[in-house]
């Protein structure tokens, strides 16, 4: 494949038609600019400080720009919040829809047939080869992506967490846990 | 289209594969293809690049990685769009012509990637349904681009919120125009979807334009 897809970048720059170091330039944003650290500020930011989570859970688009993780795959965001009786789980069966501003682009298995399948029939089950054991009564919700609607789980706040400050607090925090595949 | 893209509620797939968080592209070519993807002159249409993506035949689509869908899909479309020849792209040679302006400059980069956009429009028409209306997934099976999973199709679900009128893909895809429409989202029960074995108290929600819903 490396031998194919620089093929095809050195036919589409002598065409003219992408910028090398644009390409270059998109790579660092995907690689080092969004990633999962941004929605574990979200989440954090959120435990620390009730208003912002009023306003998060009121309307997450606005409040997640609040703190400059915008864009492509993040236009308009729901976030969902986990409780001791509710867990909730993000899935995108018909392609890898994610919310890349506050999570970066998606892993492997996000993408893969096994979970895109798996994740609406037997969440549980799921769950579970990620290593937590949902009890049977906790409600499970599961969100299918499947319009430009992008979902962000907020995890529950872990116990003895009071003293932390939003830095520490949000090293707590999981890409799994935002996706609903573990629990915090 | 009842393509194997449309895997929900199949099993047998496989088992869960966990992995750390890092670099999103295990090799720089990934990486390559998602640039070459976001830069290219064929972006403008996000429903036609996936629907691109669901028309790579059923056996190759299971057998492929992700970004080996993503770098078939682009090739596609550039020919599909006449910015490349299958000639070129087997030789990897450009035809003599005139060159073109990347769609897409390194200036342009970081503004493009992080404006705010969005898929609401304005329509005339009300919303047919409201949060608390009960309405049954139509049992629709076209063959071009559809966001309405087969798992969904004929149940009956509870409308959750409404999120005004979203670009329609179905429409969009193909090229014949955005043709809003009401989006909401639907919260089925785990038992309507997956029988009485499933859990009473679980649900799957799906976010599904009017022309999929019909009053129930």
């Amino acid at each position: 494949m490396a031998l194919r897809v620089k093929a095809l970048e050195s036919l589409l720059v002598e065409k003219g038609l992408v910028d090398p170091a644009a390409l270059d330039a998109i790579v660092d944003h995907y690689e080092h600019k969004v990633g999962p650290r941004n929605g574990a500020r979200v989440v954090a930011r959120a435990w620390s400080d009730p208003a912002f989570k009023a306003r998060l859970m009121a309307d997450a688009t606005e409040a997640i720009a609040e703190l400059d993780y915008t864009g492509r795959q993040g236009e308009h965001m729901v976030v969902v919040e986990n409780t001791p009786g509710l867990h909730n789980l993000v899935v995108c069966t018909l392609c890898s829809c994610y919310p890349w501003p506050v999570l970066g682009l998606p892993p492997v298995w996000y993408k893969s047939s096994a979970y895109r399948s798996r994740a609406v029939i037997d969440p549980r089950g799921v769950i579970a080869e990620f290593g937590t054991e949902l009890s049977e009564d906790i409600e499970v919700r599961v969100w299918d992506s499947t319009a430009e609607v992008r979902y962000l789980v907020l995890p529950e706040r872990p116990a003895g967490t009071e003293g932390l400050d939003e830095a520490a607090l949000a090293a707590l925090v999981t890409r799994d846990g935002m996706i609903g595949t573990a629990r915090l | 289209m009842n393509g194997v893209h449309d895997m929900g509620g199949m099993q047998n797939l496989g088992a869960m594969v966990p992995e750390p968080e890092g670099s999103p592209f295990h090799a720089d070519w990934e990486g390559r293809v998602h640039a070459m993807t976001v830069a290219s002159p064929t972006r403008g249409n996000i429903d036609a690049g996936r629907h691109q993506r669901e028309k790579i035949p059923g056996p190759e689509y299971l057998a492929m990685s992700y970004y080996e869908k993503w770098f078939r899909s682009l090739s596609e479309l550039l020919v599909l769009r006449g910015l490349a020849t299958r000639d070129e792209l087997a030789t990897g040679k450009a035809a003599p012509g005139a060159k073109a302006t990347p769609y897409l400059l390194a200036e342009a980069v970081e503004p493009s990637l992080t404006r705010r956009g969005s898929y609401v429009r304005d329509v005339n028409a009300a919303p047919l349904f409201a949060p608390g209306d009960a309405v049954r997934a139509r049992n629709l099976n076209p063959d071009g681009h559809t966001r309405l999973p087969r798992y969904a199709r004929g149940r009956i679900g509870v409308v959750v919120a409404a999120h005004g009128a979203h670009v329609f893909p179905d429409s969009n895809a193909h090229g014949k125009g955005e043709d809003p429409h009401p989006l909401y989202t639907v919260r089925f029960t785990a038992r309507e979807l997956w029988g009485e074995a499933a859990n009473p108290r679980d649900s799957v929600s799906l976010d599904l334009w009017e022309p999929y819903l019909e009053r129930a």
